[in-house]
This record gives structure tokens, C-alpha cells and sequence, in this order.
């Protein structure tokens, strides 16, 4: 009998070119997912050395980065627009499919690879972008790379990767109402720390990942990054393929069930072995608050901000420090006590259909704080469609909140979307960075729910007291 | 790429850990779409006040470090975003080496390709560097053919690299000329999935 493999080892085997001794597998590749931002120098290199885009049906961009959210078509910034029309240009010289700003198709990157079926399992994915990992969800060994290499994909279709040792991050039990996807994990990240992931790919196995929504898995898997590992995954089951069933890019009839067969197999075998294993109780996590500069810096809601002194090493000491100077807080300060002026709702972690969903439920007739400016930033074209068409962007608006269009905005504040300094945001995106949504902003990462509770109380609370009207 | 064999530089420090790539190169600066000219804005807020001044309290900006070729930090350096425009802005700035605690994956990968040699110490070879470079003008020797790190007070320490990213970076190699030897391969995998 075979020995039993692990879902990356499978995908990994799949997809080797060429091995040698003293070097890297050569890797194939089966989807390119490009945006303007980390795209633009690898044409450009393509260009002087006379190269092509080797397969361009395996490739596809957006732009997402730098779109405005008030009117897609106009864009301020003379420089923003300058990368916005090099990657049309770029796209139309090399004979790669775009979807541009006012494109149906338009949305995250991350987002609309799922939703047009062009993310599936068994796939290698790159993009030139971190969060790419988010593609995991399905079974898809995805993973960010750099703009060098995005030019050798587009050239040669594949790159030069060491075989990544793997890791079980096995999540035990369910977890309790009110507690999400999101505060998983950043639970396992502040358990774990942000680099306890680094030179592995993970896999997230356990009861409370397999009864998870394919959106509730994306969230997840998106955030392997910020655990330091390049890509996350999870093995395919009847969520996935009822999820990709009559995409466009999925196979149809007799073609899917054989897909499906394919895909079946690629689950993890029982007794696959990994290089690593951490655990976590599901019911154990209660929702999360972050309180400082990375993603690890994180509490449960009902918990306080801590205090440098009570940590040893000299060097940590000042990490806490530090950040809890940029971040403007008090050691010991109950985080449901701070308050806050900005909300987001949004990002390629938190921004689809049913995260919006549930932040609408929140909010159903309640109003923002009249100090609070909160926005929804839906994750593609086809989300915010499907929203307005249930009536959720009537609630968020009259409760208070703006309704945009698709892109990236305020998560990273390439835009005009952008946190003033010293604001503080309670924000559904990913990273928690110094300056990350505008310089001087100060962010705190948590779920659609938490965000839609902190946009009406004006500071952190408790959701799941919240929606038993405890708080107001 | 220029190939990258003995190198000695002056030693800058940063004793910070986790430095994200936002810090590295802030995402105002990501908007160019060329390749060059990124060092300017280096650790921009970190170096900068809002009025642009040098920020005088940031180790970096002091004049001892002037013309630093190797930078030295904490744990986890280079986390976050996947920028290449991080180690763009590092390697314009005129550095050519790191050492560190540890690195993020693709920040490392990302270094190789543009010729920027990452080095792995221990945490107390960092502190010791850091110290040192705290306290005089210090330069280090890296000998990338041996794997090596000296100075000339007696400080003497090997460590590892990987075969393949140091063959690139002895050759300054173009990765993807290499890689367009192996087109035949390629081709017959692509047949064979088919
Ligand atoms: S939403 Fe944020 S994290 Fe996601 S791709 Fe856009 S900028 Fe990156």
C-alpha cells in the first residue's frame, strides 16, 4: 500500500517539471492572477528582453488596489491612474484577459478568482500579492510572490520552489455563536505568534473547519500569511464542489463529476503524516480584538490590553511598548473601553456576500455613533450586486454606514480611502500594520460582526451580547 | 544582477522585530511603475516626520551610518505584503546584505532575485553586531563563496545558504534565462497534462 500524503505533498507531486539535485523543484503553474500594483516592472521586463507572456489563457488580471469607491471611473491621483492604464496597456499587448474597473467582473483579486470558478482544487495559484493564500480554501496550493517572479511566470509559466514542510493546524470541537471565522483566526495567530507559520504550508484540518461556509474557509486561509506561512489550505468536500457547481470557469456536467472525482482524491489520506502539528479548542475562542501593530497583537473582547512590565525579555518589552505608544492605548486598559471613529467593512478577508450579511444583521435598525464614520466596501462588482438586490445596502445606509463600490479602499489606503492620523478603525481587513490605512492610522482587526457592533456602541463590545441588546 | 561574492560595508542597525514591508516601503511610494528610485523613501515614516524632516531619534538617520552597505535586525524581518519594491528601496538605498534573526519567506525570495545577499544569526551574533555598530563606525566582511562573516576585532561566524540562491547570487544570474533552458520540459509537461 501507498504510504498516506497529505493534501500539499499531492498537489506538490502534480505539479513538479523538472527535479535535480542542489536545486529547487521547477514548478508548474496553473493560474496567474495579476493587478496593477506588483505587475507593472515584470512586463516592463518582459519587454526588454524581448520575451512573451507564455500562456496567456492561464493568466488573468484586475485592478483592485488603486480603484476609487465613490465612481469607478474617475481616478484623482495622476499617478494611481498612470498604473491603472499600464496594466490595461500591458494586458493589451500581451494578450491577457482584464477584467478593468468598470468591468461586471471586476472586484479583489482574491474575491473573483472563487466567484468566476477560476480558483479549484488541485491547482497551483499565484499572484503577485500576500493574500493569495486565500485560494486555499479550496484545496488550491496558492501562494504571493514577488514581481521577479511574477515576470517568470508570465515568461515561463513556472518557478523554482523548495518542496515546503508541512503543518496540521488541527482546530478541535465548534465554535460557540457569535464567534467567527475571523476570530479563529487571529485566535490561532496571537496563540502561535506571526512567524510560527514561516517556511511551511498549513493545512487547517478539524470539525470546526469542515463545518465552515467556502466563505467562512477563505477568511481563514486568507490570514496564513499573517501566521507567516505562504500558503494555507484546506482539504475539498461537498462544501467545495456545491460551492464551485456552475461557475463559469468550473467544468459542466458529465466533465464536473469527473473533476469531482479528481478533487475527492486530493484530500489528505488518514495517517497523512506533517512536519509539524499545533491544535486549538474551537469553543474555546470568543471574539477577537486586535490591539496592536501586528496581526498576533490580539485579545478576546472581554479581555485588557497588556502591560510591558509584565513581560521579561528586554526586546519584547519594548515591542509592547512601542506599540502600545503608535497605538495610543494604556497598559491594562479593558479593550471594550476603547473607542473608536472609523469603521471599515471590507477587504479581500472580510467582504463577501454573507460577511456583509452579517454585519446587516447587526446593524438592522440600529443607527451608527454619530461620531463613528463607517463604510461598506463590498469585495467585487457581483457582491455588491447581490447585496443591493437582498436590500443589505438599505440597512447599512439607513443606519448610517456609506455604500461603495468594489476594490480594495480602505484596507490599504492606496486610494482616496484613508483612516486620518491618530483615527482609530475598527477594521475587517487583515493587517494591523503602523500607518497600514493612512499615515498616523491606527487599526484594530475583527470580524464583519464585531466592526457593525463597534460602528453603533462607538467603542468595542461584545457581540454577542450586543444582539441580546445588553449594551445599548 | 550583479554577482555578489566578498562584500565589506559599514553596518547600520535597526533593533526592532517584525519589521512589516509596509514600514520598509510605505504604499504611497508602490504607485511608480518603474523599478529604480525607490531608496529615497526607505522606512519613510520611521525616518521622516510629517513635515519630512529626519526624524533625529531614529538610530538610522545618525551620520555614522552614512554610505551603510549592511543591515542588520530582529526576528521576522520583512513580513507582510509581498512588495518587491521592499528590498528595491533597501538595495537603491545601497544596501547589500542582511542579517537577521529570521526572515519572511517571500521577502527572502524576493532579495535573491535582486541580487541581496539575506544572512541568518543567531540572536546573540545580532545583538552583538548591534551593539558594536551602536557604540563606533563598525564593518563587517561577508564572504558568500565560504559562507562567512568577519570583522577585525575577531568576530568569526559561518552561515548556511542554500545551494541554489547562492549559485544565483555568486553569478548574478538572470533566473529566468536560466529557466528558458528547461523549455523542453516544460512543453512535454504541459502535453502531458493535457
Ligand atoms: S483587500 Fe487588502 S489585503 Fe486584500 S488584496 Fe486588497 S490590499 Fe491586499
Amino acid at each position: 500500500m501507498q504510504k498516506p500524503k497529505n493534501i500539499i505533498q499531492k498537489v506538490w507531486q502534480q505539479h513538479v517539471v523538472h527535479q535535480e539535485a542542489g536545486k529547487p523543484d521547477l514548478l508548474y503553474i496553473d493560474l496567474h492572477l495579476v493587478h496593477e500594483v506588483t505587475s507593472p516592472q515584470a512586463f516592463e521586463g518582459l519587454r526588454m528582453n524581448g520575451r512573451k507572456v507564455r500562456r496567456p489563457d492561464l493568466t488573468y488580471a484586475t485592478m483592485d488596489h488603486n480603484v476609487s469607491t465613490r465612481d469607478r471611473n474617475v481616478i484623482k491621483d495622476p499617478v494611481s491612474k498612470k498604473q491603472i492604464d499600464t496594466l490595461k496597456e500591458n494586458c493589451q499587448e500581451f494578450g491577457v484577459e482584464l477584467s478593468d474597473r468598470q468591468h461586471p467582473d471586476n472586484g479583489i483579486v482574491h474575491v473573483i478568482g472563487p466567484e468566476l470558478g477560476l480558483t479549484q482544487p488541485g491547482k497551483t495559484i499565484v499572484c503577485g500579492d500576500s493574500h493569495t493564500s486565500t485560494h486555499g480554501a479550496f484545496g488550491a496550493l496558492a501562494f504571493g510572490i514577488g514581481t521577479s517572479e511574477v515576470e517568470h511566470v508570465l515568461a515561463t509559466q513556472t518557478l523554482w520552489q523548495a518542496p515546503p514542510k508541512t503543518m496540521n493546524v488541527k482546530v478541535n470541537g465548534r465554535l460557540g455563536t457569535g464567534v467567527t471565522a475571523k476570530d479563529l483566526i487571529l485566535a490561532i495567530i496571537g496563540k502561535f505568534g506571526v512567524q510560527f507559520g514561516t517556511g511551511y504550508v498549513m493545512e487547517y484540518t478539524g470539525e470546526a473547519i469542515r463545518s465552515l461556509s467556502m466563505e467562512e474557509r477563505m477568511t481563514v486561509c486568507n490570514m496564513s500569511i499573517e501566521a507567516g506561512a505562504r500558503a494555507g489550505l484546506i482539504s475539498p468536500d461537498e462544501t467545495t464542489f456545491e460551492y464551485l457547481k456552475g461557475r463559469r470557469h468550473v467544468p459542466k456536467g458529465e466533465a464536473y463529476e469527473e473533476a469531482v472525482a479528481k478533487w475527492q482524491a486530493l484530500a489528505s489520506d488518514e495517517g497523512a503524516q506533517y512536519d509539524a502539528v499545533v491544535e486549538i479548542e474551537a469553543s474555546e475562542v470568543e471574539p477577537q480584538v486586535t490591539w496592536g501593530t501586528n496581526p498576533g497583537m490580539c485579545i478576546p473582547i472581554t479581555a485588557s490590553v497588556p502591560n510591558p512590565e509584565n513581560e521579561e525579555k528586554a526586546n519584547k518589552k519594548d515591542e509592547i511598548s512601542r506599540a502600545l505608544q503608535y497605538m495610543g492605548l494604556e497598559a491594562g486598559q479593558a479593550i471594550s473601553s476603547v473607542e473608536i471613529d472609523h469603521v471599515f467593512i471590507g477587504s479581500c478577508t472580510n467582504s463577501r456576500l454573507s460577511d456583509l450579511r452579517k454585519a446587516a444583521d447587526v446593524v438592522r435598525g440600529h443607527k451608527v455613533n454619530p461620531k463613528v464614520k463607517a463604510i461598506v466596501v463590498p469585495g467585487s462588482f457581483s457582491v455588491k450586486l447581490a447585496a443591493e438586490k437582498e436590500g443589505i445596502d438599505q440597512i447599512f445606509k439607513e443606519a448610517g454606514f456609506e455604500w461603495r463600490e468594489a476594490g480594495c479602499s480602505m484596507c490599504l489606503a492606496m486610494n482616496d480611502d484613508i483612516v486620518p492620523p491618530g483615527g482609530r478603525c475598527a477594521s475587517t481587513s487583515n493587517r494591523n500594520f503602523e500607518g497600514r490605512q493612512g499615515n498616523g492610522s491606527r487599526t484594530h482587526l475583527v470580524s464583519p460582526e464585531m466592526a457593525a457592533a463597534a460602528a453603533v456602541a462607538g467603542h468595542f463590545v461584545d457581540v454577542r451580547k450586543f444582539t441580546a441588546q445588553e449594551v445599548l | 544582477m550583479e554577482p555578489l561574492r566578498i562584500h565589506t560595508g559599514i553596518v547600520c542597525p535597526l533593533n526592532r522585530s517584525n519589521v512589516d514591508t509596509d514600514q520598509i516601503i510605505p504604499k504611497q511610494f508602490l504607485k511608480r511603475i518603474e523599478r529604480s528610485g525607490f531608496g529615497q523613501f526607505l522606512f519613510y515614516h520611521w525616518r521622516f516626520d510629517d513635515e519630512g524632516n529626519l526624524r533625529k531619534d531614529f538610530s538610522m538617520n545618525h551620520p555614522k551610518y552614512q554610505g551603510a552597505s549592511i543591515l542588520v535586525a530582529g526576528e521576522n524581518f520583512g513580513c507582510g505584503s509581498s512588495r518587491e519594491h521592499a528590498p528595491w528601496a533597501i538595495q537603491d538605498f545601497g544596501f547589500k546584505v542582511v542579517i537577521a534573526q529570521s526572515y519572511a519567506d517571500i521577502f527572502k525570495n524576493n532579495c535573491v532575485k535582486n541580487g541581496i545577499l539575506t544572512i541568518v544569526a543567531s540572536e546573540e551574533q545580532v545583538q552583538s553586531i548591534m551593539r558594536k555598530a551602536e557604540n563606533e563606525e563598525y564593518s563587517l566582511t561577508v564572504n558568500l563563496e565560504d559562507q562567512m562573516v568577519t570583522d577585525n576585532q575577531g568576530l568569526k561566524f559561518t552561515f548556511d545558504i542554500a545551494p541554489y540562491p547562492k549559485e544565483m547570487l555568486l553569478n548574478g544570474w538572470d533566473e529566468i534565462g536560466v529557466t528558458l533552458n528547461y523549455e523542453d520540459k516544460i512543453s512535454q509537461y504541459e502535453l502531458a497534462r493535457k
